[in-house]
Formats: structure tokens, C-alpha cells, sequence
């Protein structure tokens, strides 16, 4: 069955590494719905947080595909793990003076956040879930969304679950 | 730089020299001590170096596709990892088809590339190509040197990557200026790396799983491919068969890890297979699958492929494991300690399994569907040339082939008996592959005969070699099937076509000519009681002069390779051809 998994990959920091992996993906035809990347808690390593459509077999490949590049550490399907999720978007919405209040209403209702304010325009941030940033989405169209921009989820495992940095080196010698 | 390096330093200090002086040193480190390659501007103070240090062999190679095809005929024929030295922009676009070769066929390959100065990357420079995003998806792994003070620790590396676990080709990309810079940075005595910890042993839950499999296996088969080759684990393959009588199929790029001579061996599989290597996976109930990867040209149509097996499948690459055909049992590791930790399994077994019943099908389609072909009168059959070069070689002797019906009827037809001694573009399907490689692997192996069997399209891809051959004097003897078609091609066309030959009738040039314009030899041979001289003057000829030496054989231009099974068809129904029985 098809559906959208979420994966967290530990890759090096290093210029080149998001071409490579981005690369891998088109190659091997698999579907990406988001990719987002930053740097972890250690700047050697940056966190891909990708969110690929397929069967569980294409799940499977991309783990192994991704295990098997020399620049990725580690690989976890956040999935098998309770997670939080977040994703932000800037939303620049049509707002003249007249309609104004009942936007602000809605950016309320959302715990969104408005965060520039022009004379026929205003600019708001929403982070949550993307079901959550959907429904603002959505629910602004009516009055005209002018520019929009979104950052593609972000995910960690609750707890001490998975998706740290590895602590230590593997011995690659002694394989 | 923030990656790096648990590389541990050499202790003691290091004495400055340029990057290129240090990749010589690194380079004679791994025991590198022949190199393929063409200078040009900004791989020259590589050459400077070499020049200047003045141990290591160099061949200049005609075209740096054919450098990278001899490299990989050196790492085929040694095991160790081929070396290619080229310049930037051409001289390294040159090598792309070398390298997906390589990849394909899990061939260790070290390419390093010269490349514009740091200071003029990304400024479209005389030269300058985006050879690291341009080779990403063909090779193992891939670097971009930035800095003089990480090159030796980026050479360990690719070595290292380049030579463990599935073998497969680096390059490094190398500026000018990095060249030039001083470094007193060491040589890293090992090689950590996070990212990257090829498997060995398999996991003894999975082993156990197989043998319980196998222990309950009515008809079961082993399927063996090139990793067997590359783990060195020929011996335990035999081993492991013969405890159990178990029989053996060896794919295209296996040919070599089990004797094809021998009476449990049913040859190769897939497309142009044998009838009974076919009809054998197609029926068997346990499939031990070793280091192959099972691709679409052994499998035919997957949902027919093998429908009652119990798959057992080790691979040292656990993304060929479930990537093609689902797995029962996955074995993740090394061939030989798995093989190993098998042939442990079977000999505390109370009794053997009785599968006479098995090897009694396997005898009647082996009576059923032999390998054959028909004889013409006065016309050499392309077969008959690879028989004759089997009856005159040795076990030890090595053969290349380029791509098409004259590699498949090799296959078929050559008498496999020893591991490194195959060369052939199996996953990429290179025509003009053969010849290079051969030159390779005959620099490898000097005390051993090579001989490439050819195709006359193929054969034309890469003929500037020639040169190469002639000027290093390496006396390898090429024997083209010249049928003046691009044979296989020709074959599809009259099969599924409805005989449209487009584009598929060739007119070579007098191949013995051309061959003795270089300052080789060359025989044209037309008639099939010359087959057998031609072939034996050639191998005497060749040793003799320690030239190449060209036999442009003329053979029959119908002829079609058999059995074949259609692409995308069930491979059980395959078509047999005129002697290989009825179907």
C-alpha cells in the first residue's frame, strides 16, 4: 500500500552530500513529498528529514539505498517510533483593511502568528503539523494568498528513541 | 573541513611536499604499480611527479574509455583496484562509461582526475567539467579534493572504498593548485570512516534459517554470481556444492567460480542460458542465490522467474537483497565466511537429504535441451571459433569479450574453470569493452595467454588501442567474429522486427589491415579448416613477436544466439533454437 513514510537521515556536513542524496533519489525514480535539511547538534553531521511516497519494498530500498552511501551515518524510519513533527510556513494573504478582522480571527483560531503587515497584505506564520498548515492554507484561499512559502516537515522520535548521532566511529578496517 | 578523520596520523613528523608528490607516495602505499592514463594541462604535475619519482609503470592509452576498460581487466585478473590517471573537462568526461562499467560489474577502480585550479571552479574555465556531480551516480563514491592537506587522507579513503566490501570505482577529482600546494599532512595509517562498514560475517539466525531450508529442499539450486568472484570464494562454492551435490548455475559475470565442466554445473542462467540452467531455477523449491544481484536479463519476466523457491539470497550489498525478487532468507555479508559458516551447518547434519529424484530431472533436461547449433557447409559458425580457442587454451589463460551475440556464444561455449579469468561487461553491456581489457589484464598477467573474442562492431569502438598495444608491446590475440552486422541487434530485428535490418549491416575496414598499419599482426581468415591455424599461429605469433595480433574471422552472417528468451518473457519459455530441442 502506498503511503508516506518518514525518514531521518544523519548525513555528513559537507558541501556536495545534498546533490548526491537528492540525486540518488531522482535516479532510482523514488517520490519525495518534502525534504528539509539542517545542521544537528554537532555541525559535522546535518539531518535530512525526508518524507518518501511508496510500498513498504520502496521504504525498504530507500533505507538500504541511503545506508549504502559513504556520506550517510545513519538512516531510521521515524515511523517505527512515537515522533513529534513540525512544519512552518510563511503565508502572504490579500488583507485590505476592510476584511482584515476576520483573518486576524482565523490566525487566531490557529495559534498562527502575523508577522509583517502592509497596507493590502499581510504576512503570517503558522507552525504544526502539515495537516494543521493545510487547513490555513486552505482556509486563507478565499481571500486571495498571494505568495507562499514552507519549509517541508521536520520530525524527531519522542524520548530517547532513535535519530541521535551515532556516539562513536565504526572501525571500518576491521569489517 | 568538518568531516574528517579518526584518521589516525603516522607518528612522527612528515616532511613537506606537494600534493602531487604526496599522491605518488599514497599511490605506491596501496601497492599501486602500474597506472593507465593520458596527461593533459591540469593533471600535469601528477605526470611532473611520477616523472620525477620515476618507479611507477605508465601506459599512455589511445582514449581514456579504453584506459578505464584496461584498468578494469587489471582488477579483474588481480583483484586489486584498477588505476586511471586523466585530465580535466574531456580527458575525464572520457572516463564516464568506464566508470558505470565498473559499478555495474562491481569492479574496484581508483580514476583521478586532474581539474581546474580551486580559484576558477564554477567559472566554465578552458577544460573545466563538474566531473564530481557529472560521475556521482557511477561510481561507489566520489571526492573533490579542496585542499592539499586532505589528499592523503582522501586517497586511504577511496582505496579503502574502492578495494572492501562490494568492490566498485572511486574517483577523485584533483585541482591544479591542490597539486602544487605543499602539505606536511600524513598518510593516515588506517581508514575510519562513520559512514561507511561493509558487512562480513552473516547473521547466525539467518544462516541457521538457510540451512533449515535447504535441510527440507526437494529441488534446490545454487545460483552464483560475480561476488563470488570478488570474495574469493570460489573454493568454498565448490566445497559447499559438492558436500550436498547440490547443482550450480553461474551467471554471467560468475563464470569462473564454479568449473562449467564440472558435472554439477548447469552453466548460465537468463536470456541466453542454458535450456536446463533455466528450467532448473524455474522448478527448484530452494534458491541459494550468492553474490548476484539477479537483474532483469537471468530473470525474464520476475512473476515467472523462479514461482515455488524458497529464496535464499546472500549479498554483501543488502540493497540487492529483496531489490529485485523478495528474499526468505536474507543473508547479509561476505560469500566466504557465509559459505563458510554453511559448509560449518551441513557437516553436523545427521544425514544428507536424497535428492536423486532432482538430479534425475536435471539429467533429462539436460538430455532434452542441449547447447547446439548447426553446421554449414563452407562457412565458418561463430560457435566453432570459440570451441577451437577453448580446445588450444590452458585453465590459467584469460579471456575478454566485447558485447553482443560473439560475448553470449562465449559464454556458452568457452569452458570456464578458473575465477579471474573472465572479462566482460556483463551490467553495462560496454561494446568495446573486450580488447582494453584484455591489454589489462595481460599487463597483470604477463606469463598468461589472453585472447578477445570480439564482435566486428565492437572490436571498432575501442581500436585505437592498438597503439597502445603495439607501443607497450602486449601480445594479446584478438579473434573477431566478424559477421558484418551488429549481430545481436541483426538477431532482435529478424525476430521481432519482422527482419526491418535498420541501421544493423556494417562495413568494417580489413581488421588484419588495419592491425598491421598499426605495426601489429593480421590475418584474414574465410574458410573454416583455416580456423584452428589461424588461431594457433596467431597464439604462437604473439609470444614470439610479444605483439597483438588480429584474425579477422569471417563467419556466418545469419546465425542467431540460442536459447534466447524475449525480453520480458517467462524465461521457462524460452526459445531453444535448431539443435537445442524441441519446446
Amino acid at each position: 500500500m502506498s503511503r508516506v513514510h518518514p525518514i531521518s537521515a544523519i548525513v555528513i556536513n559537507e558541501s556536495g552530500v545534498l546533490a548526491r542524496i537528492a540525486g540518488m533519489f531522482a535516479r532510482r525514480g523514488f517520490n519525495i513529498d518534502s525534504l528539509a535539511v539542517g545542521e544537528t547538534q554537532d555541525p559535522k553531521y546535518s539531518r535530512m528529514t525526508i518524507l518518501v511516497r511508496g510500498d513498504n519494498r520502496v521504504l525498504e530500498q530507500v533505507v538500504k539505498q541511503l545506508n549504502r552511501m559513504v556520506d550517510v551515518i545513519e538512516v531510521n524510519d521515524l515511523a517505527q517510533s512515537p515522533h513529534v513533527e513540525r512544519e512552518l510556513a510563511l503565508i502572504k494573504v490579500q488583507a485590505p483593511a476592510a476584511g482584515r478582522g476576520e483573518i486576524i480571527e482565523l490566525v487566531d483560531i490557529f495559534r498562527a502568528k502575523i508577522v509583517d503587515v502592509a497596507a493590502k497584505q499581510l504576512v503570517i506564520e503558522i507552525s504544526g503539523n502539515s495537516d494543521k498548515v493545510d487547513a490555513m492554507i486552505d482556509m486563507l484561499k478565499p481571500y486571495g494568498i498571494a505568495e507562499l512559502a514552507r519549509t517541508g516537515r521536520i520530525i524527531l522520535a519522542r524520548g530517547s528513541g532513535a535519530s541521535v548521532a551515532p556516539a562513536a566511529a565504526v572501525d571500518a578496517v576491521a569489517a | 573541513m568538518n568531516t574528517d578523520l579518526k584518521t589516525k596520523p603516522h607518528k612522527g613528523t612528515t616532511p613537506k611536499r606537494s600534493g602531487a608528490e604526496a599522491a605518488i607516495e599514497a599511490l605506491k602505499a596501496e601497492g599501486v604499480e602500474l597506472l593507465f592514463g593520458v596527461t593533459g594541462g591540469a593533471i600535469m604535475p601528477m605526470y611532473d611527479a611520477l616523472f620525477r619519482d620515476g618507479t611507477l609503470r605508465h601506459i599512455i592509452v589511445g582514449h581514456e574509455q579504453g584506459g578505464a576498460h584496461m584498468a578494469e581487466g587489471y582488477a579483474r585478473v588481480t583483484g586489486e583496484p584498477g588505476v586511471i590517471l586523466t585530465t580535466s573537462g574531456p580527458g575525464a568526461t572520457n572516463l564516464v562509461t568506464g566508470l558505470a562499467d565498473a559499478i555495474m560489474d562491481s569492479t574496484p577502480l581508483v580514476a583521478i582526475t586532474g581539474q581546474v585550479a580551486t580559484s576558477l571552479i564554477g567559472n566554465d574555465a578552458f577544460q573545466e567539467a563538474d566531473v564530481r556531480g557529472i560521475t556521482m551516480p557511477v561510481t561507489k563514491h566520489n571526492y573533490l579534493i579542496q585542499r592539499a592537506d586532505e589528499l592523503p587522507r582522501i586517497f586511504a579513503e577511496g582505496f579503502h572504498i574502492a578495494r572492501t566490501g562490494r568492490p566498485g570505482p572511486v574517483l577523485i577529482d584533483l585541482p591544479k593548485d591542490v597539486s602544487n600546494t605543499q602539505t606536511a599532512a600524513p598518510r593516515p595509517e588506517r581508514v575510519q570512516l562513520e559512514g561507511y562498514d561493509p558487512p562480513y560475517q552473516g547473521h547466525p539466525h539467518q544462516i541457521q534459517r538457510a540451512l533449515q531450508a535447504l535441510q527440507q529442499a526437494h529441488k534446490p539450486v545454487i545460483l552464483a554470481g560475480g561476488g563470488v568472484l570478488h570474495a574469493e570464494a570460489c573454493g568454498e562454492l565448490r566445497e559447499f556444492a559438492e558436500a550436498l551435490n547440490l547443482p550450480v548455475v553461474s551467471t554471467l559475470m560468475g563464470l569462473g567460480n564454479f568449473p562449467t565442466d564440472h558435472a554439477l554445473s548447469l552453466g548460465m542462467p537468463g536470456m541466453h542460458g542454458t535450456g536446463y540452467a533455466i528450467l532448473s531455477l524455474y522448478h527448484c523449491d530452494v534458491m541459494i542465490c550468492v553474490g548476484t544481484r539477479l537483474d532483469d536479463r537471468i530473470t525474464g519476466k520476475l512473476d515467472e522467474f523462479a514461482p515455488w523457491a524458497k529464496l535464499i539470497h546472500i549479498d554483501i550489498d543488502a540493497s540487492e537483497i529483496g531489490k529485485n525478487v523478495p528474499a526468505l532468507v536474507p543473508v547479509v555479508g561476505h560469500a566466504k565466511p557465509v559459505l563458510q559458516e554453511l559448509i560449518g551447518g551441513i557437516k553436523r547434519w545427521e544425514s544428507k537429504p536424497d535428492w536423486s529424484a532432482w538430479h534425475k530431472q536435471l539429467a533429462a533436461w539436460r538430455k532434452e535441451h542441449p547447447l547446439g547449433y548447426e553446421q554449414k557447409a563452407d562457412t565458418i559458425m561463430p560457435q566453432m571459433v570459440v570451441q577451437e580457442v577453448d580446445a588450444l587454451l590452458d585453465d590459467d589463460d584469460i579471456i575478454s569479450t566485447g558485447v553482443g551475440q560473439h560475448q553470449m556464444w562465449t559464454a556458452q561455449y568457452y569452458t570456464f574453470r578458473k575465477p579471474r579469468t573472465w572479462l566482460t561487461s556483463g551490467g553495462l553491456g560496454t561494446m568495446g569493452y573486450g580488447f582494453p581489457a584484455a591489454i589489462g589484464a595481460k599487463l597483470a598477467k604477463p606469463h598468461q595467454r589472453v585472447v578477445c573474442i570480439d564482435g566486428d562492431g565492437s572490436f571498432l569502438m575501442t581500436i585505437q588501442e592498438l597503439a597502445t598495444a603495439v607501443r607497450y608491446r602486449v601480445p594479446v590475440v584478438v579473434a573477431v567474429l566478424n559477421n558484418l552486422y551488429l549481430g545481436m541487434v541483426r538477431q532482435w530485428q529478424e525476430l521481432f522486427y519482422e527482419r526491418r535490418y535498420a541501421e544493423t549491416g556494417l562495413t568494417p575496414p580489413p581488421y588484419d589491415k588495419v592491425a598491421q598499419a598499426f605495426g601489429a599482426l593480421g590475418r584474414r581468415v574465410e574458410r573454416p579448416e583455416q580456423v584452428r591455424p589461424a588461431l594457433q599461429w596467431a597464439l604462437q605469433q604473439a609470444e614470439a613477436s610479444q605483439l597483438p595480433v588480429v584474425l579477422d574471422i569471417l563467419v556466418d552472417a545469419q546465425e542467431c544466439v540460442y536459447p534466447m528468451v524475449p525480453a520480458g518473457q517467462a524465461n521457462f519459455k524460452f526459445i531453444a533454437g535448431p539443435k537445442g530441442g524441441k519446446r
